[in-house]
């Protein structure tokens, strides 16, 4: 059933759904309204969640660290700064194997401070081993939760996962979202079982160091759980395809690329400005399509070749940077195009939430027809 | 943000896709502040603000002046603007119709604060015809529980018939 709320609520509403045990999380713009509802649900007794008050991103993280090692299924929301000060508690829950999901409001780092949106904040994690999955819209966030919980706690993966969503963009919007109703995310999710916990009557330290004898086999052993999360998600997204009518088995997914001579490449919200963008140049005959890329991480390299055969030219769109190279979307995509003929071009945009409309992604379409790009599109060079 | 999102509810309960939003970041009580609703029969895929409105509600009538409010309206636009001062001058777009209700007012009589999103809310349904009656009222019991929702809907009302909405 259709219901309208905001972005943030709906995420709220679906977390709650998926039982967690333990919640901790620290406050901080626009991820606020998630953990709000989330803390009014737990001292209404809607859920049957600790609900941990920390001081802190690291604190917040900490505890769901040490919740989780304890077998409990648990789930944080952060962004921008918070996940900045949440870095060394995200590797650590990597290595110690831990299925933790959490919710990122995207937003763009300091300085200067901005509260607003791009992606910097997810994507400057992207080595951490977390899974990486961006929303388009605020159905597609709410789903990615319940599937991010399956994919994570599959004792082949046992690893943590990212679900990203545009702060403000979508957080802060209020549109019509189908949720599954309790008795849905029961049949879909099964009780975390977890593969070893923190037993007092069975003692296991986890986090302990490693030697050089062990380090690398441990990164490996990681890195390999991560490849197996593509398949692990192509498997959740079709039986929830199945179950209740919405197919996430795509990890890229194309919109009118079938006869495309440019593609555009994307992830998040500006995938629907896109989709909208792309439809009025088609009506002027221009043969342009879309590529959605919704797991960042494992990133779906192979499925990108794939779905861009044929392309001449391909758009990406960045709402990030690394500094120094260029967008990290668009490094990506062109190694994953590499050997393809394709042109492939890098358009940093959107970034500290400056707003993209339909005529700017003609503008980019336009740009890498004409073989320009690697570029920031829309510089203000008046202010520099 | 509230009248935008009780606006956009309510075109959803009246059988349409909607999409409300503040413009980011500075939704504080009484600060100038801009808020955002689509609606479409189709799912709305589109995120970008609104630059080209074809209706517009002017909450509080001091901006006018400060801020181009009417800015990117074209012919057959409808504008609401809350003012106790129906000779004022807006300098609006040609084709542009305007409506004014004195909105504070009947907020202050129907709720006792000057908080007029509910009272703007009835006014743009009688304007623009985009909103029913019903579906108004049932988004405003959603919203307002007791006292509160008759309150508010009463407000709704009295702007809708003081506009000469359809009954």
């Amino acid at each position: 059933m259709l219901e309208f709320m905001e972005g943030s609520h709906a995420v709220a509403e679906i977390v709650k759904r998926c039982r967690p045990q333990v919640i901790a999380a620290y406050p901080i713009t626009p991820q606020t309204h998630i953990v709000e509802d989330l803390a009014q649900m737990v001292a209404n007794c809607e859920i049957d969640a600790e609900y941990i008050t920390v001081e802190s991103e690291f604190s917040a993280l900490s505890a769901c660290l040490g919740a989780s090692a304890a077998g409990s299924r648990v789930y944080s929301a952060t962004t921008s700064q918070g996940l900045a000060l949440m870095f060394e508690v995200c590797f650590n829950a990597t290595g110690m194997r831990q299925p933790i999901v959490m919710t990122i409001a995207n937003r763009s780092l300091g300085a200067p401070l901005s509260i607003w949106n791009d992606q910097q904040d997810s994507i400057s994690l992207r080595d951490s081993g977390w899974l990486q999955f961006y929303a388009e819209d605020n159905q597609e966030a709410a789903d990615l939760h319940v599937i991010a919980y399956r994919v994570c706690e599959d004792h082949d993966i046992l690893l943590p996962a990212f679900v990203c969503f545009d702060g403000f963009i979508l957080t802060h919007t209020f549109e019509p979202v189908t949720l599954l109703t309790q008795e849905e995310v029961d049949a879909y999710l099964p009780a975390f079982t977890p593969y070893q916990r923190l037993d007092a009557a069975n003692p296991l330290s986890m986090g302990m160091y490693a030697t050089p004898e062990y380090y690398t086999e441990f990164r490996y052993e990681v890195d390999r759980a991560m490849q197996r999360a593509k398949q692990a998600f192509i498997k959740a997204g079709r039986e929830f395809g199945e179950l209740f009518g919405r197919d996430y088995s795509a990890l890229v997914e194309g919109y009118r690329l079938d006869d495309a001579d440019t593609a555009l490449v994307a992830m998040g919200s500006i995938c629907g400005t896109a989709k909208d963008a792309i439809d009025e140049m088609r009506e002027h005959g221009r043969k342009v399509g879309l590529l959605k890329i919704r797991t960042y991480r494992p990133f779906p390299a192979q499925e990108i070749a794939d779905a861009l055969k044929g392309v001449s030219t391909v758009a990406v769109l960045d709402k990030n940077i690394s500094l120094g190279n260029g967008g990290a979307v668009g490094t990506e995509v062109k190694s994953a195009l590499y050997g393809s003929g394709a042109a492939v071009y890098d358009y940093i945009i959107a970034l500290g939430g400056r707003d993209v409309r339909k005529r700017d992604i003609a503008a980019v379409v336009d740009l890498a027809e004409k073989g320009k790009g690697d570029l920031f599109y829309g510089l203000r060079t008046e202010v520099l | 943000m509230t009248a935008a999102e009780l606006i956009a509810f309510a075109a959803f309960e009246g059988g349409v896709y909607a999409q409300a939003f503040p413009a980011f970041g500075v939704e504080r009580r009484g600060a100038p502040v801009q808020a955002f609703v689509r609606f479409s029969d189709e799912k709305i895929r589109l995120r970008s603000q609104i630059y080209e409105p074809d209706y517009i509600i002017v909450q509080d009538p001091t901006l006018i002046g400060d801020v181009d409010v009417f800015m990117g309206m074209k012919e057959g636009g409808i504008a609401i603007v809350n003012t106790e001062k129906p000779d004022f001058d807006p300098r609006v777009p040609e084709g542009v119709k305007v409506y004014t209700i004195d909105a504070t007012t009947i907020a202050l009589e129907e709720l006792g604060v000057p908080i007029t999103n509910t009272t703007l809310m009835g006014a743009f349904a009688a304007a623009t015809g985009e909103i029913k009656l019903e579906p108004l009222e049932h988004a405003l019991r959603s919203r307002f529980s007791g006292s509160m929702a008759d309150r508010n809907v009463k407000a709704a009302e009295r702007a809708y018939h003081q506009i000469g909405g359809a009954v």
